[in-house]
């Protein structure tokens, strides 16, 4: 069924605003979404009728709020069809539970061993990973990417070895849109014993993965990507590997017993949960997922495919136009430069029509290093997005063109 | 011309342009008079950090006066830097030194730059400010 975006665009109040005297046209999805009244709301009702600390209580206020706090991890359990409720750990986003898990390796491996990362990961995908090779003696190797922007299949089949522990990948690249193929790729290391992480932070705006289904060991992910809020996210882990895996953060939620000479930690996901969450954005995150399965992920992955087909062919019909990220699957993200024009400039000019789109390497210097170039314009659509969106973009980029050249 | 008088001739040829677009076609063309840096020096440890934009200053001094010359792979970021070369480059250390910076506020560039690009703007100040102070200290030994 074809969305009513008319309709859905009511439901984002931010989406009305103007920037630089222009109707904002925000193209900028990928570094974040914009929030549904619903979720805004959420966060306020939480503040304003049952604002109290969980798992603590004993009074009204605390267990309605653990209620609703708990209630958001079913909701979580239940979209990405998670065995059980114990294996949705509340993080504060996808660079949190990616350390929390890097953490916990840091304990198992040593030298000899080694971890695979994907050419195209975010920094926050590397950088944990870079310390923890140096903080254990293992070794980070590379699955290589092709000039479309999509990994070399061959090149991990030779890199997955014995040697191989862990391997990590993002579902969707954040900078150029490509989704990965992680069935083949979780599948090929558990022949050799190695866990994955999957870093879902682009992919859960876009499509809903069953996670069973893909028998994955680790995923995380933001809920500030898939229209909620700030500073919450979730990590899964199979019951078994978390049951492994040491404590992250020391603090109150995370024990069963204390006394000066030993601690026991509580169980599963406590045990990952140390200190008083971030509540309200729990419970906000539970009423987003509520919001996107109401619109329908067949729905918003129609619309969107629909945006990114028309952008592409509209945006290739101006000379000198370089897409990067041209596999043939992606999601609505199209990264792109002028030829001899600095993105920067693109973006500057972008923005003064109202129109918001990222500039720069977007965390990802690897990818920039590969195509040589300082960095890229990328606009990335959501299901809120219109045609005449790409339109807008469509024109101020040849606007920005002849400013610029 | 002293530094403010410099400003204000800066702020009067700037208000001549009423909309935004006019403003950015003008400091574009004066990205295209920036006294560019002498290739053999544009090495990395010219480039000032905190700018999106790849952008290499140098300076040196000529009969007391401090010179600046720069590069940018940006046009935008180069009509920013030639304004502030043709404020500050040919005076004193000094002066450059003591010199405040509210014009760019008023010829509408501050408000009318992105942040991070505003940050950059701040960093190439305060680059510039730098090598006066450095020269300062290099005339009076
Ligand atoms: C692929 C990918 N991984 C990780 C992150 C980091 O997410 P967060 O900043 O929410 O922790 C991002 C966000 O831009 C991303 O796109």
């Amino acid at each position: 069924m074809a969305l009513n975006v008319t309709q859905i665009r009511e439901d984002f109040p931010i989406l009305k605003r103007e920037v630089n005297g222009k109707p904002l046209v925000y193209l900028d999805n990928a570094a974040t979404s914009q929030k549904p009244k619903q979720v805004i709301d959420s966060i306020s009702h939480y503040y304003t009728h049952y604002n109290a600390n969980i798992h603590r209580g004993v009074h009204t206020l605390s267990q309605e709020a653990t209620d609703a706090y708990e209630q958001a991890r079913k909701k979580i359990q239940k979209h990405f069809n998670i065995a059980h409720n114990h294996e949705v750990i509340f993080t504060s986003g996808t660079t949190d539970g990616i350390n929390l898990v890097a953490n916990g390796f840091s304990s198992f491996l040593k030298t000899g061993n080694e971890v695979l990362v994907s050419a195209m990961e975010h920094h926050s995908n590397i950088v944990p990973w870079q310390m923890l090779c140096e903080k254990t003696g293992a070794q980070l190797k590379v699955i290589p990417m092709s000039e479309e922007g999509t990994l070399i299949l061959d090149e991990y089949d030779t890199l997955l070895t014995e040697k191989t522990k862990l391997v990590f990948v993002n579902h969707i690249s954040n900078a150029l849109g490509t989704i990965n193929p992680i069935e083949e790729i979780i599948e090929k290391a558990h022949t050799y014993g190695a866990a994955v992480l999957v870093d879902g932070a682009q992919s859960c705006s876009h499509i809903k993965p069953d996670l069973q289904a893909l028998d994955v060991d680790f995923y995380v992910t933001s809920a500030h990507k898939m229209c909620g809020p700030t500073g919450v996210g979730m990590l899964y882990g199979k019951e078994e590997w978390l049951h492994k895996l040491p404590p992250y953060q020391g603090g109150g939620e995370m024990i069963a017993e204390v006394t000066f000479e030993k601690t026991t930690y509580a169980d599963l996901p406590h045990k990952f949960e140390a200190g008083t969450p971030n509540i309200a954005g729990g419970i906000a995150f539970g009423t987003a997922i509520d919001y996107l399965n109401e619109i329908g992920f067949d729905a918003i992955a129609q619309h969107e495919s629909q945006l990114l087909e028309y952008a592409t062919a509209e945006l290739l019909k101006i000379r000198g136009l370089r897409i990067y990220g041209t596999g043939k699957d992606k999601t609505s993200v199209i990264s792109f430069n002028l030829e001899g024009i600095h993105p920067y400039d693109v973006g500057t000019i972008l923005d003064k029509l109202g129109i918001a789109v990222r500039t720069g390497h977007h965390c990802a210097q690897p990818i920039m290093d590969f195509y040589k170039i300082p960095g890229t314009v990328r606009a990335s659509f959501a299901f809120y997005n219109t045609m005449e969106e790409v339109d807008k973009l469509v024109d101020a980029v040849r606007q920005a063109q002849n400013m610029l050249s | 011309m002293s530094i403010a008088a410099i400003q204000e001739e800066l702020i009067d040829e700037f208000s001549l342009f009423e909309d935004w677009m006019d403003k950015y076609e003008h400091l574009i063309q004066l990205g295209k008079t920036l006294p560019l840096i002498d290739p053999q020096r544009k090495t990395d440890d010219k480039l000032i950090k905190g700018c999106q934009s790849k952008v290499w200053l140098d300076a040196y001094l000529k009969e007391d006066k401090v010179i600046f010359t720069a590069d940018s792979d940006a046009i935008i970021t180069k009509g920013i830097i030639a304004v502030l070369i043709r404020v500050f480059s040919g005076h004193r250390p000094e002066e450059i030194a003591a010199a405040n910076t509210n014009f760019i506020d008023e010829i509408g560039l501050k408000e009318h730059l992105s942040p991070t690009r505003a940050n950059g703007l701040v960093s190439m100040i305060k680059q510039m400010k730098l090598y006066a102070v450095a020269f300062q200290a290099q005339l009076k030994k």
